[in-house]
């Protein structure tokens, strides 16, 4: 099926290309910071994670949220995402190949990454996680592309596949929760330290993944001849109400956490939500961002309350919102915003370096190519079918 | 087959490509490593940590286990097979095997940790005892981007 | 030859452990491996100075000058090539000061007066008992001893620096970049660490193998006790349960083997 990429429009060739030109520039990038040292970040010994870690915990959430189709398609008989669960599959498995470079990337010592396995270390959360993420990749690679294949051919998927699909969907759960408790489990770790992070997590994973997705979806109805929601079948309109549901669950959840931080008044809850909010000690670079964010989760949800929601402008505008408000939050505030205080209780802030921003976008790019090559696939084989 | 000939041709190009680094070196003389023994200075009545057959074989292995020994375990002497003792660390390899030794006549005293070592100009600051060997397998130690070099130099 | 042996069972646990998809059997075998090799002619040097619990008990009141702290710090950074990059992005420490406010943070008393306020503290890794470093680690790099310290195997770690996230004292440093050209004068005895690997205070286990104490204890003038807290004869034992002394962050769990003599003999 796989040659069905090789052949496209003249617009998918400029893209691919597009693709190929920014993954070049990653790759330098890294090969600069591989002889150098993560030095070349902005990472320092008070915030030694960063982008990379933050993109990775935001990108692990838009992985787990192909559960949002598959579990009401298979387990409910819900048929309207009939026609989606592919592409949320899809989107999963380029999603933790991010994530899994986006790790790569940020090791030291990139050569002995296998030392995971070699040493394994039934103690550390990153060694579930490492297990669960290179399973939930395999769970979509082999579901995806094996009832793509009999689709093709007209037939039933195999049985055996319906039970890798029922095991994806706990699955879709541990990934999420297991990377919220590699930071839910940390002592001195205030922002951090919450027993609704994994919470958090899924609620907002539910919100940005599906928003992305339906954004996604948007696009290949305008480049292809294939559609993913026809008229009157109102799959899309399904999978909103999904996302704002959870992104009111996200937000409640993260009000939960500034009323327990301020309320109680314990300093050490309060600070990093004073510092992501109005600044602490005179720095205050994050607070632009949580505003921003801020302002763009209470805006997406208004949008998908209101009938708004099935305006054909207003739509996109909503999921962007809800999925930048998410990202924001997840993909750079969080993991920063972690490690300020220190644990000396003075403020060290992070900006990223521009080698650093090349790396992320190489890394992007990487995803954008795997998962443009899969939905060409997977819609080629709908285009073929449907003539 | 569909474009078979392209096919094919490509291949033999694609197999040619791959076989040439040993078409290139048929029936040409191998040197083989450097003596060793050139670059060893060691006291008449010893042998190394085990005989130098074994070490050849198996020093990789046993550079491991004392890692593990010394660094995990926190046990720092060796006693080989003849019941020799020896003090787990790299130093007590690069006291023999090292040509910057071959200023020192006792054998004892470690270029690496002398000091002064540097500045005599017939020490050879590279580490040609392991080098010897480890270029021509092309297998590159990477001890001495953390431990010290024998020849007593560290970048 | 215990090599083969070793080798043989080595690769037999990993083989075992892939099979299984668990890693009891590895760490199992392993533990007798380690036994094995015992026999075989690994062991202690007789020298070595050993204990059931290292721990240190920093006297204050020993501590008078800028001199004093600038002496026990610029001890391990000789001994422990400890690199000076001039920023404190890439700074890497072992044992430095800060201030008693930031030190104990947590337990701001707003009428404390400024001298007070900074008054500075000895600070390094606390070699907990609950270690939440070791336990976050995904490769063992970092591990307890059975004597307690917690020690750093710079061969095994992989930089992910999950570690520093876990450390609540911000005790652990990474190198962000190559250390070599920063080193002032080069201790040919101790290795240097490779870009990429984090490192911290390790109360000093290679010179303890030695039978040699700490190199800060040494060049304190007393300020540092060192010694075997499980010792009911030990001075530190003695100091800390019969003085007044104080650890960081106790409410965290983490139990930190280095304790605070505030209120010295001499000068309470």
């Amino acid at each position: 099926m796989l040659e069905k990429a090789l052949t496209g429009s003249k617009k998918y060739w400029a893209w691919i290309i597009f693709l190929l030109a920014v993954i070049a520039v990653g790759f330098m990038a890294y090969l600069k910071q591989f002889s150098y040292g993560l030095g070349l970040t902005g990472m320092s010994r008070d915030v030694s994670w960063g982008l990379y870690i933050a993109q990775f915990t935001f990108l692990v959430g838009v992985a787990a949220s192909a559960v949002m189709l598959v579990t009401p398609y298979y387990l409910h008989d819900f048929k309207k995402f009939g026609k989606m669960v592919i592409f949320g599959e899809f989107l999963a498995v380029s999603a933790v190949i991010m994530c899994i470079l986006f790790i790569f990337v940020d090791v030291g010592q990139p050569m002995r990454i296998l030392n995971v396995l070699l040493y394994p270390q039934l103690h550390s959360v990153m060694f579930y996680d490492m297990c669960v993420l290179c399973g939930y990749l395999a769970i979509n690679i082999i579901v995806g592309w094996t009832s793509l294949g009999a689709e093709r051919k007209g037939i039933h998927p195999p049985k055996w596949v319906k039970f890798l699909v029922y095991l994806s969907v706990p699955w879709a759960f541990s990934i999420h929760t297991v990377t919220a408790f590699l930071y839910a489990g940390l002592p001195g770790r205030h922002f951090w330290l919450t027993a609704i992070m994994a919470a958090r997590f899924l609620a907002s994973a539910f919100a940005a993944g599906p928003s992305l997705l339906i954004l996604l979806l948007l696009i290949v109805r305008k480049v292809s001849k294939f559609d993913p929601d026809p008229p009157g079948v109102g799959a899309i309109q399904s999978l909103v109400k999904i996302i704002r549901y959870a992104m009111i669950a996200n937000v409640f959840f993260y009000i939960c956490e500034v009323f327990t931080a301020f309320y109680s008044s314990i300093p050490g809850e309060m600070h990093a939500f004073k510092y992501v909010f109005v600044g602490l000690d005179g720095h205050a670079s994050l607070v632009p961002f949580m505003w921003t964010a801020t302002f763009l989760a209470f805006l997406g949800i208004l949008l998908l309350v209101f009938p708004t929601r099935k305006n054909k402008v207003l739509l996109p505008i909503a999921l962007l919102a809800i999925f930048f408000a998410n990202w924001i939050d997840k993909g750079v505030v969080l993991i920063i915003a972690g490690f300020v205080p220190n644990s000396f209780e003075r403020v060290t802030e992070y900006f990223p370096t521009s080698n650093e921003i090349s790396i992320v976008l190489g890394v992007y790019a990487i995803g954008f190519l795997i998962l443009t090559i899969l939905y060409k696939v997977a819609i080629s084989v709908r285009e073929e079918k449907a003539q | 087959m569909y474009k078979g000939g392209k096919i094919i041709v490509g291949l033999v190009i694609f197999l040619a490509f791959l076989t040439f680094p040993f078409f290139y070196n048929m029936g040409k003389a191998n040197a083989g490593p450097e003596n060793l023994d050139a670059n060893l200075k060691q006291a008449a009545d010893s042998q190394c940590v085990e005989p130098a057959d074994y070490m050849r074989n198996n020093h990789m292995q046993l550079l491991n286990q004392w890692r593990q020994a010394y660094v995990r375990d926190g046990l720092t002497e060796y006693t080989n097979s003849q019941g020799k003792t020896f003090e787990i660390n790299i130093d007590t390899c690069t006291k023999c095997h090292s040509t910057g030794a071959a200023s020192n006549t006792s054998g004892v005293s470690n270029p690496a940790v002398n000091e002064v070592g540097v500045s005599n100009p017939a020490v050879n600051t590279s580490d040609q005892f392991c080098v010897s060997c480890h270029d021509y397998a092309s297998v590159k130690p990477t001890c001495w981007s953390c431990h010290s070099e024998p020849g007593g130099a560290t970048k | 030859m215990s090599i083969n042996r070793r080798q043989f069972l080595r690769r037999a646990g990993i083989v075992t452990a892939l099979g299984l998809g668990g890693s009891f059997a590895i760490t199992g075998l392993r533990g007798k491996v380690v036994e094995a090799a015992g026999e075989a002619g690994y062991k202690t040097s007789e020298n070595a100075l050993e204990a059931k619990h290292w721990a240190m008990v920093v006297d204050m009141s020993k501590f008078k000058s800028e001199d004093d702290f600038k002496r026990v710090t610029e001890s391990c950074v000789s001994i422990h090539n400890i690199p000076d990059f001039g920023n404190p992005k890439d700074e890497i420490k072992w044992i430095w000061e800060d201030d008693y406010e930031h030190t104990f943070s947590g337990g701001d008393n707003e009428y404390l007066t400024e001298s007070f306020k900074e008054l500075p503290f000895t600070v390094m890794c606390n070699h907990c008992e609950n270690p939440p470093c070791v336990k976050a680690c995904p490769t063992g790099a970092t591990f307890k001893r059975p004597d307690g310290i917690v020690d750093m195997d710079y061969h095994r770690c992989i930089g992910c620096r999950f570690c520093m996230g876990a450390c609540p004292f911000g005790a652990r440093s990474f190198n962000y970049r190559d250390p070599r050209p920063f080193i002032k004068k080069t201790n040919p005895d101790f290795p240097t660490r490779t870009p990429g690997v984090v490192e911290k205070c390790t109360f000093c286990v290679e010179r303890l193998a030695k039978g040699q104490m700490p190199a800060c204890v040494e060049a304190s003038n007393g300020g540092l006790i060192f010694g075997d807290l499980d010792d009911p004869n030990s001075e530190v034992r003695k100091i800390v349960s019969s003085k007044f002394t104080i650890r960081r962050k106790t409410d965290l769990g983490t139990q930190p083997s280095v304790y605070y003599l505030v209120g010295g003999e001499d000068h309470a």
